[in-house]
């Protein structure tokens, strides 16, 4: 190959497509990338540092604003932590909403970042249009039931604040029923657009040993061929109890990785339909009545993690015995699986920094935190 | 039907719907001028946080932000006339967004969207976290909320529309007499011992954590914190000017002092008819 002088491509922190305020130093030779520096730090708003200031039930709404595309399943991840912190126990009912809270958040979450993929590969905004329009329905549900459209705030220690609205289950059927067209749909947008191919296919491999070394995880990791889901190796909640598939890829390419994230919209659907087949037998309240939620854990620690819609998301809380956390770590599943960037980049061109970049699907709100 | 004017002309606008009544349009250049900037307001695809992502939803299907002529988001902010600070502004970030600031072109209008950008929100604890991106460039728009609802977004550009309606082309600043080259250029804050600094004094006083600032320690009480969030009340910050007015009642009060003189033109821009 002709080698010729390299540059220097400052991309960020403001770039129309760089997923929130993330900039990479690109040395290209020509097109092609020899090497990719990403720096953070330009959303690091101190969370954990202001965890440790707040009580634990303060935290709550915090964990919303880490990965602000997928609230409930941080809400998730923490509540958890602290429960088996403090050891509380989560009634039957309270589990099968969280779960159905959560399921919703990952279609929600692949939605857009299935639009964001494709907004970055040239069509702007024609496929974030659609994406949108599906999230907004979902956002419809989750402001009947917390509230809040965005910043959900939705669950407490010992189950979540409050049970769901009467005519919640008949609209999340009806969802439910019209989901798979517009998972089609989506899918059809990418499979059947030659360009959008090229751009995708065979572009920002990554092998399954460097997935293996770089400790990624969620759709990245099953895209490169490894069925690893928090759901099914460690089961939490009453994951248990569903019958589902965790799909994966053979390449590693973005557009594995794209397959990946359209058949879990179609596994989560699969989920909430058996969940809504055995709420109505589900014993308990939607919270524990003997949950206190101004607690007080013993000294300890503990990590607990859940699949998030990113990847696997833990939270590790040390405990003084004070209604303080002492130290409070975000395992956060972006910031893990933007590492190997500059591995998935070197070698293809300077145009697929940006479809790479949004194939991982990263929330800056979580890189930096 | 005869056309009936009535001299002597008391109100030009009163007059001017008179006509329309009759079927003939008139037009001012302020009120041409102002209804085709306020019509095509482009904002500036610029997304800092959680903010973003209702900022997009207000963008796109449902919220459908066509219909107010400000859906093309642009991304060079050479091209646009609006930034909506959608997010927390980190220290990190500060300078970057001035200098975005000062890349557009004026006419040029802000919104400080969500808490965080206001005032830093619920980081506003945090020691990387500027405390509400007015001190370092004017706000023209504060959106409550964290994060604010579309609706409140549309609001907000709703609101800046009718400021926009109430300039008048011979004062406005970019117009007017007197126009100085530096008035376009906000000054980038630099990073100093203590924090952000212009010209080395700070912006946002901050001693880590716990934190020691004169706006938020506890000593002086959540109280004063609070008073200085009120857009009506002064902020008290090193760079800002009480002295200067108000364009419009929702517009901030403090600039910083390199463009404070020529900003006072901007106090006669909202006046009624002089």
């Amino acid at each position: 190959m002709l080698k010729t002088e390299e540059l220097q491509i400052n991309i960020g922190p403001q770039h129309p497509s760089t997923h929130g305020v993330f900039r990479m130093i690109v040395t290209v030779d020509g097109e092609t990338i020899t090497d990719l520096k990403p720096v953070f730090g330009y959303l690091h708003r101190n969370h954990e540092q202001i965890a440790e200031q707040n009580t634990y039930l303060q935290n709550m709404p915090y964990t919303d604003r880490l990965d602000y595309f997928n609230s409930m399943a941080n809400n998730q991840a923490y509540a958890m932590a602290v429960e088996q912190l403090v050891g509380i126990e989560v009634p039957e009912r309270a589990e099968y909403l969280r779960v159905m809270m959560v399921e919703l958040t990952r279609i929600l979450n692949h939605a857009g970042a299935l639009g964001f993929l494709i907004n970055d590969m040239g069509m702007w905004q024609t496929q974030l249009a659609f994406g949108m329009r599906e999230r907004e329905k979902i956002l419809d549900l989750f402001e009947s039931a917390s509230g809040a459209r965005l910043m959900c705030n939705y669950f407490r220690f010992g189950g979540v604040v409050r049970d769901l609205p009467p005519d919640f289950i008949p609209r999340l059927k009806e969802l439910l029923q019209a989901m798979p067209a517009f998972v089609d749909e989506l899918e059809r947008l990418l499979r059947e657009n030659e360009i959008l191919m090229q751009r995708a296919e065979g572009i920002g491999i990554l092998p399954r040993d460097l997935a293996l070394a770089y400790s990624v995880s969620g759709p990245v990791l099953r895209g490169s061929g490894i069925p690893y889901d928090v759901r099914k190796a460690e089961p939490y909640s009453v994951y248990d109890r569903f019958d589902f598939d965790v799909p994966v890829g053979t390449v590693g390419d973005v557009y594995d990785r794209f397959l990946v994230r359209i058949e879990e919209m179609r596994q989560s659907r699969r989920i909430l339909q058996q969940v809504i087949e055995q709420l109505p037998d589900a014993q308990g309240g939607h919270i524990n009545p003997k949950a206190r939620q101004n607690v007080r854990p013993p000294v300890g620690d503990v990590y607990a993690r859940i699949e998030s819609p990113k990847g696997e998301l833990g939270f590790y809380l040390v405990s003084d015995g004070s209604g303080k956390p002492y130290r409070y770590k975000v395992r956060a599943p972006s910031f893990i699986n933007l590492t190997p960037l500059g591995d998935m980049c070197r070698g293809y061109k300077v145009a697929d920094v940006v479809v790479i970049l949004g194939s991982i699907d990263i929330v800056m709100g979580e890189v930096d935190r | 039907m005869p056309l009936e004017i009535v001299f002597p002309m008391t109100n030009e606008h009163e007059l001017q719907l008179d006509l329309e009544r009759q079927g003939i349009f008139l037009s001012t250049v302020n009120r041409f001028y102002n209804w085709g900037r306020r019509s095509s307001i482009w904002p500036m695809a610029f997304g800092l946080a959680c903010c973003a992502i209702e900022m997009m939803a207000f963008g796109l299907s449902r919220y459908d932000v066509a219909r107010f002529g400000a859906e093309l988001f642009r991304a060079s902010p050479r091209q646009a006339d609006l930034m909506i600070v959608a997010g927390t502004v980190t220290k990190k970030m500060a300078p970057q967004v001035v200098r975005l600031y000062n890349q557009m072109a004026e006419p040029r209008y802000v919104i400080s969207m969500g808490a965080c950008a206001t005032s830093g929100g619920p980081f506003r604890d945090g020691y990387n976290v500027l405390r509400g991106i007015d001190l370092l460039v004017p706000v023209d728009v504060y959106v409550p909320g964290c994060p604010p609802r579309p609706e409140a977004l549309l609001h907000a550009l709703i609101t800046l529309q009718d400021q926009i309606d109430r300039q008048k082309l011979g004062r406005v600043r970019w117009y007017g007499e007197g126009v100085k080259p530096q008035t376009t250029d906000f000054p980038v804050p630099t990073f100093g011992a203590q924090g952000l600094e212009i010209d080395g004094r700070l912006v946002d006083p901050v001693g880590g954590l716990p934190l020691v600032s004169a706006y938020t320690s506890p000593e002086f009480g959540e109280m004063k914190s609070g008073r200085l969030e009120h857009p009506e009340i002064v902020r008290h910050f090193p760079i800002m000017d009480p002295t200067v007015e108000l364009e419009h009642p929702l517009k901030a009060r403090g600039v910083a002092p390199e463009i404070a003189a020529d900003d006072l033109k901007r106090g006669e821009v909202g006046n009624a008819e002089a």
